[in-house]
């Protein structure tokens, strides 16, 4: 089992409390959470990446309980252990793709990353050097999948990473996240309400407001 | 990748304010630089160019202007004294020393300076070729007009009256070469020294000239009496020290003189200044009330500079504070990919530390270059004996400021940066 919640709860300041499904996951495994807007989806991804911090339960990935880890440890661990895509790219508008990808070894403290593999993989070679600014919504997209894969995560997690790509760049987007993720062995969570999604991947769990 | 480069990286992103920014703190740090070396050379040249002279005397007057033209020579004479009266001072008791100056001609703007062979001594001259004067007209110049006149020993040229440019020249006797003085960085490279007696000749010639016009009838015979007479009297050698032997009645510009003991300091200005027509002024005392004067304007300079360092950090501040708005994401960004808090602070300092250091260089190039072409422009006046490319410690400070400023100016946007919540950010949790 690489990735295990207990009993997780969070509470919104001045809201009530949410109580999350218990969350089991292996290795190469993928999963999607589904819910309506406001059931607190996209907080059970911030809790398993450790941005959050539960007010009580515990989520464990691999042997390390991310839950009670603190500061700079937990920067760290993040930093090598998650890859986690937004809903938009944001990519740092004043470096190039690839100095983009750089920031990852950089901050994770791992240095085997290799950055002209990767691109070549996503069909982004040529924009290596291109500004950020120049890339289509769908690139850019594909470029921060590849700033998430970059570390080779144990655990990806995605926020509705399709919700504002058209079709054929939805495919793209999820057959990649697929396929990268297979390929490194890491568990992949796409939070989402895309139905494109649902197609892709059958196994699901539903957070619900009580 | 590393903070560094990436800072560097936002910092071009922006070229327009973040040059903007740079070279608004680059102004207010080149004033600095500028006031800097002024004063400390300034400074440094008056007492250089006073070490020595406890007291000038010479014609009633301002006794500022008295020091400035005597000691300086930088402003108009006060007038001349009459010679009977300033060898009687000479023989005081308080008195050690006396060096007569007899000035009122100039070289294509250097004055030129008739005086004895103790006034070299009293700057430490040193001859970079030839040697002192022994005769009328001949001269000793300052290294400075031997490379700016591009002269050499025995070349020959004719004084101008009058200590500035402009004035009609005095055509009847050159003045020759006989010595060039080694560079001292004092008030003697821009001088041209000669005897007291090679100045009255000159003018001398101009009066006997004039009554040569008024005078047509008496032309041939009064000519041919002078002409003799100036064959005798310029080939005798002159005074080397004290003051020029002569019978007639004879006036020079100022006497500077040196004290015997620290009783002349409090007897010896009180009795010329009451007993006698000339006054006395002293160096030490009259240059500490220009730099009060002049403290005002420095002031003012120096505030205004102030204001320009401040204006430069706020709009750093207000740079820095706006685009970490729009990098509210990016920060977020670099958290999920591992960075730590302490991290962001760094980049938003190292990218403030970048802009203000380039600022500090910048302005300190600015006030040197700055200086330099003042320098280039005045190459006469005193403005000119100002080195533009000494660089000294105290801007070192500078830097020290600048990055002061960039430390304060980033302190606000460096603890928006350590509390960015990634969740908050990036999910709209």
């Amino acid at each position: 089992m690489l990735l295990r919640t207990e009993t997780l709860q969070f509470a919104h300041p001045g809201q009530k409390t949410l109580v999350f499904p218990d969350v089991k996951l292996d290795s190469g495994d993928s999963l999607l959470i589904l819910g309506k807007s406001g059931s607190g989806k996209t907080t059970l991804l911030n809790l398993l990446a450790g941005l959050l911090k539960p007010s009580q339960g515990s989520v464990v990935l691999g042997d390390v309980a991310v839950s009670s880890l603190t500061g700079k440890e937990l920067d760290l661990f993040r930093g090598k252990h998650i890859g986690i895509v937004f809903q938009k790219p944001h990519l740092i508008a004043a470096l190039t793709v690839k100095q983009n990808l750089e920031l990852v070894p950089f901050f994770s403290k791992k240095k085997e990353v290799d950055i002209a593999l990767l691109l070549s993989e996503l069909g982004m070679e040529s924009k290596a050097n291109a500004s950020v600014l120049t890339l289509s919504e769908g690139e850019a997209q594909r470029v921060s999948i590849a700033r998430a894969l970059a570390n080779s995560p144990k655990l990806i997690l995605a926020d509705e990473p399709t919700s504002s790509l058209d079709d054929v760049n939805t495919e793209k987007v999820i057959q990649l996240l697929k396929q990268q993720a297979s390929k490194i062995g890491a568990a992949l969570i796409i939070v989402t309400h895309d139905q494109r999604v649902k197609a892709h991947i059958p196994q699901f769990i539903e957070v619900q407001t009580t | 990748m590393n903070l560094f480069k990436i800072s560097w990286k936002y910092l071009t992103f922006r070229p327009l304010s973040s040059g903007l920014n740079i070279f608004l703190l680059a102004l207010g740090l080149a004033i600095i630089t500028v006031l800097l070396l002024v004063q400390d050379q300034f400074e440094k040249k008056m007492n250089q160019d006073a070490a020595g002279i406890d007291l000038v005397v010479g014609a009633k007057g301002s006794p500022l202007q008295l020091i400035l033209s005597s000691v300086y020579q930088i402003d108009f004479p006060t007038g001349n004294i009459k010679m009977d009266e300033a060898k009687r001072l000479a023989q005081n008791r308080l008195v050690k020393k006396v060096i007569p100056l007899a000035l009122g001609d100039n070289v294509q703007g250097f004055r030129i300076v008739g005086t004895n062979h103790d006034y070299l001594e009293l700057y430490g001259a040193e001859f970079a070729e030839g040697k002192a004067w022994e005769e009328p007209f001949e001269v000793v110049i300052g290294s400075e007009i031997a490379q700016k006149l591009k002269m050499k020993l025995g070349d020959e040229f004719t004084g101008s009256h009058g200590i500035s440019m402009g004035s009609h020249d005095h055509d009847q006797h050159n003045f020759v070469v006989s010595g060039i003085l080694a560079a001292r960085g004092n008030v003697i490279d821009r001088l041209v020294l000669t005897s007291v007696e090679s100045v009255w000749f000159t003018h001398d010639e101009e009066e006997g000239n004039s009554d040569q016009g008024e005078e047509t009838h008496s032309e041939e015979s009064h000519d041919g009496a002078i002409e003799e007479d100036h064959h005798a009297k310029f080939h005798q050698p002159v005074a080397k020290t004290g003051f020029p032997e002569t019978e007639e009645e004879r006036e020079v510009t100022s006497l500077l003189l040196q004290f015997r003991n620290p009783m002349a300091a409090i007897q010896l200005p009180r009795m010329i200044n009451s007993g006698t027509s000339m006054q006395a002024a002293s160096p030490s005392f009259e240059m500490s009330r220009l730099f009060e004067l002049l403290g005002v304007g420095i002031s003012v300079l120096q505030g205004l500079a102030v204001v320009l360092i401040v204006i430069a950090g706020l709009g750093i501040f207000i740079a820095l504070y706006n685009s970490l708005k729009e990098r509210k994401y990016d920060l977020a960004i670099l958290r999920a990919l591992g960075a730590s808090p302490f991290q962001l602070v760094w980049l938003v300092f190292m990218e403030s530390l970048l802009l203000t250091f380039l600022g500090a260089v910048l302005g300190i190039g600015l006030g040197h270059l700055f200086l330099a072409l003042v320098v280039s422009q005045n190459e006469q006046s005193v403005v000119s004996a100002i080195q533009p490319w000494i660089f000294l410690y105290q801007e070192l400070w500078i830097v020290g400021y600048a990055l002061a400023v960039g430390v304060i100016a980033s302190l606000i946007p460096a603890w928006t940066a350590y509390q960015t919540s990634i969740a908050k950010q990036l999910t709209k949790a």
